[in-house]
């Protein structure tokens, strides 16, 4: 009995590590964030895109009301092809969009949306990026759908087909 | 008097800059336990990205506020997910990873004993 204790109890563990291994093997080794989320918007104080007023973010957001928080700059590509989609927002009485100026130039950033119209209800200036950072943002463009100061979704890169019809429908 | 005035002068200047470096090494370490996650394989100290550099901007300015490293940690794990952070929390998505070692270490040394030490009674 004692000569079979320490086979059966290697295979085990060689069982353990094996099954540990193949589970491991079906997860993708790329990291994917999750878009589906229910967190609060952030608190924070920033500069208007035109001037130099500061606003605070309990001001901007309001309850009840579909918000469309849409991170952006003037050298981004991407901005560009997702621009006619914020365009078909704009006539859209349901939502409001809320532009984030990401490490810009307003020269540059002027000239952008002189060239391609205004989807922006506010513009918000961040020289720095470090409020992107406080929506948990990776880069631009980047565009969180808000509802009753929650975010509901989060759509990283630019807006598309699917995900226009996406934000239409929930906002319906 | 106006040695001890000198004096005052450069004790300042001493303590400024050892409380700076001190702060530094405190960023350099957080920054360097915080996953850039746009880039692979990559601390955020590493990489010059713009993601990367508005984080440790982030970083410097909350240790400028006065937060500790775990409220730095935890204000990132928030945002980002536990990814971000290089050295995981204690929790349950994780107990297994380290409490593994452990586990392994005493069931060898279990075996270790029973072989050799009792054998040889």
């Amino acid at each position: 009995m004692k000569i079979k204790f320490y086979p059966t109890f290697l295979i085990l563990i060689f069982f353990i590590i094996f099954f540990i291994f193949y589970k491991g093997l079906q997860n993708p080794n790329i990291y994917t964030p999750s878009v589906e989320i229910k967190k609060n918007i952030p608190e924070f104080k920033v500069k208007k895109f035109e001037n130099d007023k500061i606003l605070n973010s309990k001001d901007i957001f309001l309850d009840n009301k579909f918000y469309l928080f849409n991170i952006w700059a003037s050298w981004c590509v991407p901005c560009r092809e997702e621009h006619k989609y914020l365009m078909k927002f704009k006539k859209d009485k349901n939502i409001e969009i809320i532009g984030l100026n990401y490490k810009d130039s307003y020269e540059n950033a002027k000239e952008f949306l002189d060239e391609l119209k205004n989807p922006y209800e506010i513009i918000l200036s961040d020289l720095d990026g470090t409020i992107a950072i406080e929506w948990g943002a990776y880069g631009v463009p980047e565009t969180f759908l808000i509802h009753n100061k929650k975010i509901i979704k989060k759509i990283i890169g630019p807006i598309n087909e699917y995900s226009f019809i996406e934000i239409e429908e929930i906002i319906k | 008097m106006k040695l001890f005035k000198y004096l005052a002068i450069i004790f300042l200047i001493i303590n400024i800059s050892l409380a700076n470096a001190e702060n530094i090494n405190l960023q350099n370490k957080i920054t360097k336990n915080l996953r850039c996650l746009i880039c692979q394989g990559q601390s955020i100290y590493d990489s010059d990205t713009e993601f990367a550099n508005s984080l440790k901007l982030v970083v410097k300015q909350k240790l400028e506020n006065g937060k500790s490293e775990d409220e730095i940690y935890s204000f990132f794990q928030e945002k980002y997910g536990e990814w971000i952070l290089y050295d995981p929390k204690f929790n349950k998505n994780t107990y297994f990873l380290w409490l593994l070692p452990v586990l392994m270490f005493i069931i060898g040394g279990a075996i270790i004993f029973k072989l050799f030490i009792i054998k040889k009674k």
